[in-house]
């Protein structure tokens, strides 16, 4: 009875798993197999659209790749993603470091603060800042987004490496102190090399925000050259009424899945985050 | 610390002097929070200012000056049917996703607390739609979604529930989920459940391994069932990390425009606007600066009740 029972625990646990793996990633497969089917078989409403009816092509990524700007949107996306990884770690490293050691009882107090920002979303400031944009004449430029993407990539990772710098006794840099280095240079050679780990999720997360973001390259960008991939694939592979279903779907599988790994490898430092460390 | 400053050169005096400052706990902390403050001021704080200035002004992309119109431009809003919609959408959207993500998240984050055989590949496959873009990943539930070949138009044809006379859910060969208001909001509401579905999970999963072993064999030994077990152990003592899942979820999804955006453009006819995708039509689109902003900022209220109840979460793990 009892190795019964433990088959069907088990049993259940996989169909549980199952059907949110299944749920979570179906989209993604349809993306898969649309990017290789003929268009014949793709638009053939009688044939089983879950599989190859007819041999896979290689014509909808030869089309993304050579007849859009797709490879454009990749890189334009790449650049903003490393400037504002550069700004972010420029200013959120020196205020999370200056937050957990030099500011005593306000620190945290306005480390909150500066995360509670973070709630503070694109949705309000798009229209605002879309004037301020026109006004530095950075419209239709990627200076814009790398200009203003910053503001919500500072607050969390000021917040995320707070955490960090927490957990780093005080002790070693007052011995590299005594050693004689500077105050400065105790935080430049001994805090940065051993918070690697820390910085490294900054960037990881910078980026992938940066990647994902929406609302503002809407905003400011309607160059088809200037786009980025999340707003170039939904808006440029559609000509007029016609959408283009397989290098769409081309499209946004080949950006999403890089992104995806990365972050995944990072998630749990994110949350740790996110949930303000009472999860550790 | 540092040593008197000793005579002679300039350069010496400067190098002495740089020094200082470098050792000057004052003066590094508040060169060192600077940007940020900046940053945060100039690109968040002006501009939230800016909205509220922008919706009691008559200011539009054709005329960018500032004149004062008063709540003219609240009293529009509030006027037109399309804006009032598109706040009780906001709302339905945002509730009904997250209640599911609440029921959801619990049970697969109970799942995952087991150990099986590729656990790493259906975490992955379940993280997706959270680390994907979700402009992106919206993409592929617009192709799922298509009025003619819906793959779930498909399987319900072939299993006999569509399409042929007499079948449930009526002979139409397509369901035509983004073209009938019910359907196209059941679509935005199943689309922001697949998106903050993972990230809910991760942090009820962060809480629930941190709930003590002992505790829950004591309940075992004392002869506790599953049902008391998750009632009186399990839920109170990850409510607190439950809390700040839900509140997560009902940022983004209050402020989300993506997904609306792509799927369905607050089609058909309104009926899946929000408040966000609003602002943007009115805003942008539409060039009037001021009534977007106005619109906008019904969001703020939603939002300020959140960043209070997170203050008072952070308090209290504080405290404990």
């Amino acid at each position: 009875m009892r190795p019964l029972r433990k088959l069907a625990a088990r049993g259940g646990l996989y169909t549980v798993v199952g059907a949110f793996s299944f749920f979570g990633a179906f989209p993604f497969y349809w993306m898969l197999i649309a990017t290789f089917k003929t268009d014949h078989d793709l638009f053939s409403p009688t044939n089983n659209p879950f599989l190859f009816n007819e041999p896979p092509t290689l014509d909808h990524l030869r089309l993304l790749f050579f007849e859009t700007h797709y490879l454009q949107y990749l890189l334009n996306t790449f650049w903003v993603g490393l400037a504002v990884v550069a700004i972010t770690l420029a200013t959120a490293v020196p205020a999370a470091y200056s937050l957990t050691r030099w500011a005593r009882g306000w620190g945290e107090t306005m480390g909150i603060g500066i995360f509670l920002t973070y709630l503070v979303p694109g949705t309000i400031l798009f229209i605002p800042l879309s004037r301020f944009i026109a006004f530095l004449g950075l419209h239709e430029s990627l200076w814009s987004l790398i200009l203003i993407y910053p503001t919500f990539t500072i607050p969390f990772c000021t917040w995320l490496l707070m955490g960090f710098f927490k957990s780093i006794p005080k002790d070693i840099e007052e011995q590299a102190m005594i050693d004689g280095e500077s105050r400065l240079g105790a935080m430049v050679k001994v805090v940065l090399p051993i918070s690697v780990s820390g910085i490294l999720t900054v960037v990881v997360f910078a980026f992938t925000l940066a990647m994902h973001e929406f609302i503002y390259a809407l905003t400011f960008i309607s160059v088809s050259a200037k786009k980025t991939v999340s707003i170039g694939v939904p808006t440029e592979l559609v000509r007029g009424d016609v959408f283009q279903w397989g290098p769409l779907m081309a499209g946004a599988l080949i950006a999403s899945i890089p992104v995806a790994i990365l972050y995944t490898f990072f998630l749990d430092r994110f949350i740790a985050g996110f949930t303000m460390g009472s999860v550790k | 610390m540092t040593p008197a400053v000793r005579e002679s050169t300039p350069g010496n005096v400067r190098a002495a002097h740089s020094h200082r400052l470098a050792d000057s706990e004052k003066w590094l902390g508040l060169v060192m929070i600077a940007p940020a403050i900046v940053y945060i001021v100039a690109l968040i704080g002006i501009p939230l200012v800016m909205a509220i200035l922008y919706s009691m002004s008559d200011v539009s992309t054709g005329d960018p000056s500032l004149d004062y119109a008063g709540l003219r431009n609240f009293r529009a809003a509030f006027a037109d049917p399309v804006f009032r919609r598109s706040v009780w959408n906001t709302i339905v959207f945002t509730f009904a996703s997250q209640f599911l993500v609440l029921v959801l998240s619990k049970i697969l984050a109970l799942a995952l607390m087991k150990d099986f055989k590729g656990k790493w590949l259906a975490r992955f496959l379940i993280m997706l739609p959270w680390t994907a873009p979700i402009a992106l990943g919206t993409i592929g539930w617009l192709w799922m979604l298509d009025s003619v070949f819906s793959p779930i138009d498909w399987v319900f044809r072939h299993w006999g529930l569509l399409g042929s006379p007499g079948a449930l859910f009526g002979s139409n060969p397509n369901l035509y989920w983004l073209g009938v208001p019910s359907l196209a909001m059941t679509s935005v509401i199943f689309v922001h459940v697949w998106r903050m579905l993972p990230l809910a999970t991760v942090i009820v999963l962060g809480g629930l391994s941190s709930i003590p072993k002992e505790l829950l064999e004591a309940a075992d030994i004392d002869g506790a069932g599953f049902w008391r077990r998750t009632f009186q152990i399990v839920i109170p003592l990850v409510l607190p990390i439950m809390t700040i899942a839900v509140l997560f979820g009902i940022v983004f999804t209050f402020t989300d425009m993506a997904v609306v955006y792509v799927l369905t453009r607050g089609g058909p006819v309104q009926s899946t606007q929000v408040i966000a995708t609003w602002t943007f039509f009115k805003g942008i689109e539409g060039g009037d600066l001021a009534q977007g902003a106005a619109v906008s900022l019904f969001l703020v209220p939603v939002l300020a009740g959140v960043a209070i109840l997170m203050l008072k979460l952070a308090r209290r793990t504080e405290v404990t």
